[in-house]
């Protein structure tokens, strides 16, 4: 059986999703820092540049750069290729009102740090309206 | 975007400027509140390879807002032509550069707010009371020791771009050998660390407003990150905002936060009598308020005379507009530098203004390190 973690948080924009983590322990630019049609990071030095959050929960450390981050975010919902869900660690206004523009589950201040936590591909529900997120790692080769 | 501009400017303003898709009647404007940059020149699009269909939306666009009481600045930098908050007074100010401005230099006080919080705030009047409205948000985080000169408008490029990247949103407080700033020095610093982190608030004891001390700075509190910025960290950070390799250079854009007139005054000395290369384009960018004071001062003729291009309302990023087959752009802007080649495909070449109009006129570029 894979390994379950729970860890528990604050709701920012309340809803449950669950989807694939894409983690990056680098702070997110949303206008000049992702493609708006397809949910790229474009970021020239991001470590994710050139893959995509489309349906996926986003775990990040937190907002960056331009005050088009939730025009950004607001026109990847519209073009449908919004993360499904969002887990952040620092929270300004950029990030919250980009949340909340996304209209998708999203939670910060959880009780471990989730960029220690969760890897790239591990399931993630984000039950943000009662503040808790389930992790189920991914299997590792060669493991069980 | 085609399919809600034919639903009108309510349906646009609904959507995008307040996340409703129920479409509101927008009324006038409460709070004082200007256009910041748009992506079109309302004079000069067809250079800039738009389309006549949506410069004239954009200008119905002006006509509707405009008589709703939002001011048509059309400028990332509202600080330049008469929207000067003072200290103390609340605001709602998205542009990252401009944030980081109204908060530092002129001691007014926002978060970064975006599209849908500002339209909604030019409406109520209203926004929320947390981050930067509450002086105890507002204390250094991280003391900067300068250890070299940092003086002239590319140094403090440089310097923004460096530090954005190691403290992101946190707040730097400046000591050492940085010499008194001006409005364009701290313009591009703060853009420049919006750019690269997230950094919406910086002190510069003894110059800005509130930071009468370092002590101040950090509102009494015990330092707990230090960092030095020298030679080694320059050099880091002009290594990191030039992407190009090929010297040949397409393209020079000047003017990015806007230009201010003695900018433009500086570019037109350097050009005066001159021509700019053949293989090259050299789009100058400013607030459309001091393109007229330009025009009266003759500066544009010098500009344009010697092959240039004077604009307003937009820049390159915003718009995503540059000449036709631009493959290598050089620019005094970090912010630029940093944005250009992740929205737009293109490698960028970052200098002092006296590189780039000299890559603009031999269409090469040798600028460097001095």
């Amino acid at each position: 059986m894979p390994t379950k973690i729970i860890l528990r948080g604050r709701k920012v924009v309340g809803g449950c999703a669950e989807g694939e983590a894409i983690v990056t322990q680098d702070t997110i630019s949303g206008w000049g820092g992702i493609n708006e049609k397809d949910g790229t990071v474009i970021e020239r030095r991001h470590e994710l540049r050139g893959r995509s959050f489309k349906d996926k929960v986003l775990v990040f450390p937190g907002a960056k750069g331009s005050s088009g981050w939730s025009a950004y975010f607001h026109m990847a919902r519209l073009n449908g290729v919004a993360p499904r869900a969002m887990i952040f660690n620092k929270m300004t206004t950029k990030v919250a009102l980009g949340a909340v523009v996304t209209r998708a589950p999203a939670m910060t201040d959880l009780e471990q740090d989730p960029l220690l936590v969760i890897e790239t591909g591990d399931w993630v529900k984000v039950d943000a309206d009662n503040g808790v997120v389930e992790i189920l790692k991914r299997r590792r080769e060669g493991a069980g | 975007m085609r399919e809600l501009a034919r639903k009108g400017f309510d349906a646009v303003y609904s959507e995008l400027n307040l996340d409703s898709p129920e479409i509101v009647e927008v009324p006038r404007v409460v709070a004082n509140t200007c256009q910041s940059i748009t992506g079109i020149d309302n004079e000069r699009w067809r250079i800039q390879g738009i389309s006549d269909d949506l410069a004239d939306q954009q200008k119905q666009a002006e006509a509707y807002f405009g008589r709703r009481g939002i001011t048509m600045l059309a400028t990332c930098t509202p600080y330049q032509v008469g929207n000067v908050p003072v200290k103390g007074e609340h605001c709602a100010w998205m542009e990252s550069s401009a944030v980081v401005y109204c908060n530092s230099v002129l001691g007014a006080r926002t978060n970064t707010e975006g599209k849908e919080s500002t339209g909604a705030a030019a409406l109520t009047g209203r926004i929320p009371y947390w981050g930067y409205h509450i002086t105890e948000n507002r204390g250094g985080t991280h003391l900067v020791e300068v250890e070299i000169e940092v003086d002239d408008i590319m140094d403090w490029g440089l310097l923004g771009y460096y530090l954005g990247e190691i403290v992101d949103d946190g707040i730097p407080v400046l000591t050492g050998r940085c010499h008194q700033p001006n409005l364009i020095k701290l313009k591009q610093f703060g853009a420049a660390a919006a750019s690269s982190g997230g950094v919406e608030m910086y002190h510069i004891p003894e110059v800005t407003p509130e930071a009468r001390s370092i002590e101040e700075a950090f509102c009494g509190n015990r330092i707990k990150h230090t960092l030095q910025y020298g030679a080694t960290e320059r050099q880091i950070a002009y290594e990191n905002l030039n992407s190009a390799t090929d010297r040949n250079v397409d393209f020079i854009m000047l003017g990015c936060p806007h230009n201010s007139i003695d900018q433009v005054w500086l570019i037109a000395s350097l050009l005066e009598g001159r021509k700019i290369s053949q293989n090259a384009q050299l789009w100058v960018h400013m607030p459309r308020a001091l393109r007229e004071v330009a025009d009266r001062n003759g500066h544009t003729g010098i500009i344009t005379d010697a092959g240039g291009v004077v604009m307003s309302d937009t820049c390159p990023a915003i718009s995503r507009h540059m000449p036709r087959g631009t493959k290598v752009v050089a620019t005094d802007s970090a912010k630029q530098a940093h944005y250009l080649p992740a929205t737009t495909g293109v490698s960028t070449w970052f200098g002092s203004v006296k590189d780039c109009v000299e890559a603009a006129l031999a269409g090469r570029w040798s600028g460097g390190l001095q």
